[in-house]
């Protein structure tokens, strides 16, 4: 068959024109500028739902929108709203503006807030920490101070079978689940119930999501909503060593990612690219079943992008490379340090401290129950 | 001058003798028998009818924009899921007058080259669909749906089917996907209905009222039909009248009339209740910017307001607002504005699907400050952060949801701020069992 030979679209993004294939989108035609210069990470929009191997995911959580300042060649006209970059097809001749369009800077800073704003917070005694699209999100795009002080909305984990917990105080309602549960398994029994802000991604009556690919559905989570139970607890990911490895295996590629604490593998997952997505989803039986280094072929430790999540010293380059922030988050903590007491610091005094705060915070929390 | 009211109190006009008997079905006579589908878009776009959900967008170039791709079926849909706050127009003409809307089904669907149409019937009229059902069934006895209607080899089967229960299935592609047996979540778009609507075929999908227009059109010719109204809105349009007026109520009146006249004549709204005075508007159902007392007879430029889609929202949102779903409520002095705000803001949190943050967190935001401010706990930073929420939300989410939603709040605050400040300042007299603002202390 004949190759056909289809015109390229010139579209620039932040000033850096590629030409694409039409049907290409926004989002991922910044993907390829960064995929060709990693310097210019900073031209790709942020995706808390798009996930390119999953049909139809994206459009909702609204973090992508861009300024389209001129819609193509033919009609240069700008287009009247901020629109999703992930869902949006480039035409010839388009100007896109990302991270240079004060607006769309705005309204992300928005998007943040609206995603934290029933969000617990509780990164500190979460599994998903250092690996959570939500914290990188918020840190590079929000602000430090938060302007809600109304109470957030809770829900009540749900074991969805022996290896998945739901913890859905943490979703962010990316759908990211609810599709890979419909493309790859052969039978969805999760998906969403009720509206708005009370919305939960639930099964049925608590039906156990029992499946030969359930698991998958930990690694689309962008936060720490799906997490695996088999792991839940064991480390901070940023202590555990990823190596690549793959075994044979009759129901998917085989192909994973064994994430070390020393000699020990305590979680597989499957193999992210610089964007965080699995591309060759793997089986229940190689997530949960295989945690012995010789169920598995080692193929050498997993390259970590530079602007991957678990990357080290990212949010440290972060900080560099953006003073104001930096600024605005010593300012902020520099107003809750105490500066007119004496400074303590024999061990005896400051342990008879602690056990005096301690009791006072436990009158406190019991005064309020 | 009625042109979908004119024989509605006739008794027994929900049958189809009586409707006949007043000229009904003689639309679907004259299309089918003499007119081809394209004669039917043409008229239509003649007429100048916009779409009367809410959007005013012209009828005939929505239907011009339909893809017409071989071998594909395409779908007429109707928006029967009326359920935006203080709109109660659809429901009125479907439970009195079935016939006019099935009649205008027909002619549509042929007009559009449908074989199969739906009406999608807000899930709590229950008896609406009864009603449409049995004036089906008798119209399918005369010949006028299902095979070869008239004999003219057209076919067409009407569907009635009940919603899901929800505000956001109104909003036509979520309305599309319930309509095929899923979550009534907006789609993203494009692709528009025109090109990929229901069961991923070309769909048009219009509200009660614009269909029903459609056999005046036929039978009277889109020309007569443009001629009444104000340049670009034509026809006539249903007001659901509510609030404190003398005399709620669903009224036809010619696009065109004064605001004035229709608050205050005896025709219309019959005037504000007793011992009363006018304070605020909103003038096309909730969604609307609401307007102060000094805007709504009169534009800012002082020049008289009329029932147009034009002179509605003229001054922009700055001080004008929009005739959307035709939802006319009016407010007089001891209407709290700031409870009214959050009255619609709970409803817009309740009815938000939760696919898109800026809604779904937004509009709860949105009503847990008001409830603080109501509820004497607000402070007047608070009052700013309504307006930036509004602004975060407007514009950045798939379906227009979210811009309803933004939008009452940040006119409410735009032209009743100080009712806002007020609570802050006041709040053991605000909270008091039915306080309201002392516009009357304030006046003096």
């Amino acid at each position: 068959m004949e190759a056909i030979e289809t015109p390229l679209l010139k579209v620039t993004i932040d000033g850096i024109e590629i030409s694409v294939p039409p049907g290409t989108t926004i989002m991922n035609a910044a993907r390829k500028i960064a995929e060709a210069d990693p310097e210019q990470h900073d031209k790709v929009p942020p995706a808390m739902c798009y996930y390119e191997p999953l049909k139809a995911s994206g459009g909702k959580c609204r973090a992508c929108l861009v300024k389209v300042a001129a819609g193509s060649e033919k009609d240069p006209r700008p287009m009247p709203k901020l629109v999703p970059s992930c869902i949006t097809q480039v035409q010839d001749g388009m100007i896109v503006e990302n991270t240079t369009n004060p607006a769309v800077l705005e309204t992300r800073k928005g998007i943040v807030e609206f995603l934290l704003l029933n969000h617990p917070l509780d990164c500190p005694i979460c599994d998903q920490a250092g690996e959570c699209y939500l914290q990188d999100f918020s840190y590079e795009h929000g602000v430090v101070d938060t302007r809600t002080q109304e109470e957030r909305r809770t829900f009540e984990k749900h074991d969805l079978g022996p290896y998945i917990q739901l913890h859905m105080t943490r979703c962010i309602l990316c759908y990211r689940c609810v599709y890979t549960a419909d493309q790859i398994t052969n039978k969805r029994v999760h998906g969403v119930l009720n509206r708005g802000d009370h919305a939960e991604i639930s099964t049925y009556i608590e039906k156990a999501i029992d499946n030969d690919f359930s698991g998958n559905v930990i690694d689309v989570c962008p936060v720490g909503a799906l997490t695996d139970k088999t792991y839940r607890f064991k480390n901070r990911v940023w202590f555990t060593k990823p190596v690549d490895a793959h075994r044979d295996c009759e129901k998917c590629s085989g192909k994973v990612t064994l994430w070390y604490r020393g000699e020990e593998v305590i979680r597989v997952t499957g193999r992210k690219n610089m964007w965080g997505e699995v591309k060759e989803f793997i089986c229940n039986t190689c997530r949960f079943e295989k945690k012995e280094t010789r169920d598995w072929t080692i193929e050498g430790p997993t390259r970590i992008e530079r602007s991957s999540v678990i990357s080290a010293n990212k949010y440290g380059k972060n900080l560099i490379a953006k003073p104001d922030f930096a600024l605005k988050l010593a300012k902020s903590q520099y107003k809750k340090i105490d500066d007119s007491r004496p400074y303590i610091t024999d061990d005896q005094t400051i342990r008879q401290l602690s056990i005096e705060n301690n009791k006072l915070a436990n009158e406190r929390s019991l005064a309020s129950d | 001058m009625k042109i979908l009211t004119q024989h509605i109190n006739e008794p027994g006009i929900e049958t189809f003798d009586v409707y006949r008997k007043h000229g009904g079905y003689t639309a679907v006579e004259k299309a089918i028998k003499s007119m081809t589908p394209d004669e039917v878009v043409e008229e239509v776009k003649k007429s100048g009818v916009r779409g009367r959900g809410g959007a005013g967008f012209p009828m005939g170039m929505k239907w011009s924009f339909l893809a017409k791709p071989e071998g594909v079926p395409r779908y007429l849909v109707c928006n029967a899921d009326e359920s935006e706050p203080g709109t109660f127009k659809d429901h009125y003409l479907m439970k009195s007058i079935p016939h006019l809307l099935i009649e205008g089904m027909i002619v549509s669907s042929y007009a559009l080259g449908a074989n199969k149409s739906f009406i999608y019937v807000r899930g709590e009229l229950l008896y609406v669909i009864a009603i449409l059902e049995k004036a089906i069934a008798e119209a399918k006895a005369k010949g006028f749906l299902g095979k070869n209607i008239l004999g003219s080899g057209y076919d067409l089967e009407l569907v009635v089917q009940p919603g899901g229960g929800a505000y956001i299935c109104g909003e036509e592609t979520a309305l599309l996907e319930s309509l095929e047996g899923k979550r009534g979540n907006p789609r993203n778009k494009p692709p528009f209905p025109a090109v990929k609507g229901l069961y991923q075929c070309p769909t048009v999908v219009n509200n009660v009222e614009s269909i029903s227009n459609t056999p005046w059109i036929i039978n009277n010719g889109g020309e007569a039909y443009a001629a009444l109204g104000v340049g670009r809105s034509t026809g006539t349009k249903l007001i659901s009248a509510s609030g404190h007026i003398r005399k709620p109520g669903v009224y036809e009146i010619v696009l065109g009339v004064p605001v004035e006249e229709f608050i205050y004549s005896d025709e219309y709204c019959g005037g504000i209740r007793d011992g009363h005075y006018l304070k605020a508007l909103v003038a096309g159902g909730s969604s609307v910017p609401i307007l102060p007392a000094n805007l709504i007879t009169t534009t800012a430029n002082n020049e008289p307001r009329l029932m147009t889609y034009e002179s509605l929202s003229d001054g922009g949102f700055a001080t004008g607002t929009m005739l959307g779903s035709g939802g006319f409520i009016v407010f007089d002095e001891t209407a709290c504005i700031v409870k009214n705000t959050l009255n619609f803001a709970h409803f817009y949190r309740h009815e938000s699907c939760g696919q898109c943050s800026p809604c779904r967190e937004g509009t709860g935001w949105m009503e847990k400050i008001l409830y603080r401010i109501e509820n004497g706990r607000g402070t007047q930073a608070d009052i700013d952060l309504l307006v930036d929420v509004s602004r975060k939300i407007e514009g950045n989410t798939i379906c227009p949801l979210g811009d309803a939603a933004a939008w009452p709040v940040a006119s409410a605050i735009r032209h009743f701020r100080h009712e806002f400040e007020w609570h802050i300042s006041h709040p053991e007299e605000a909270t008091r069992p039915g306080a309201v603002y002392p516009t009357e202390a304030v006046l003096n």
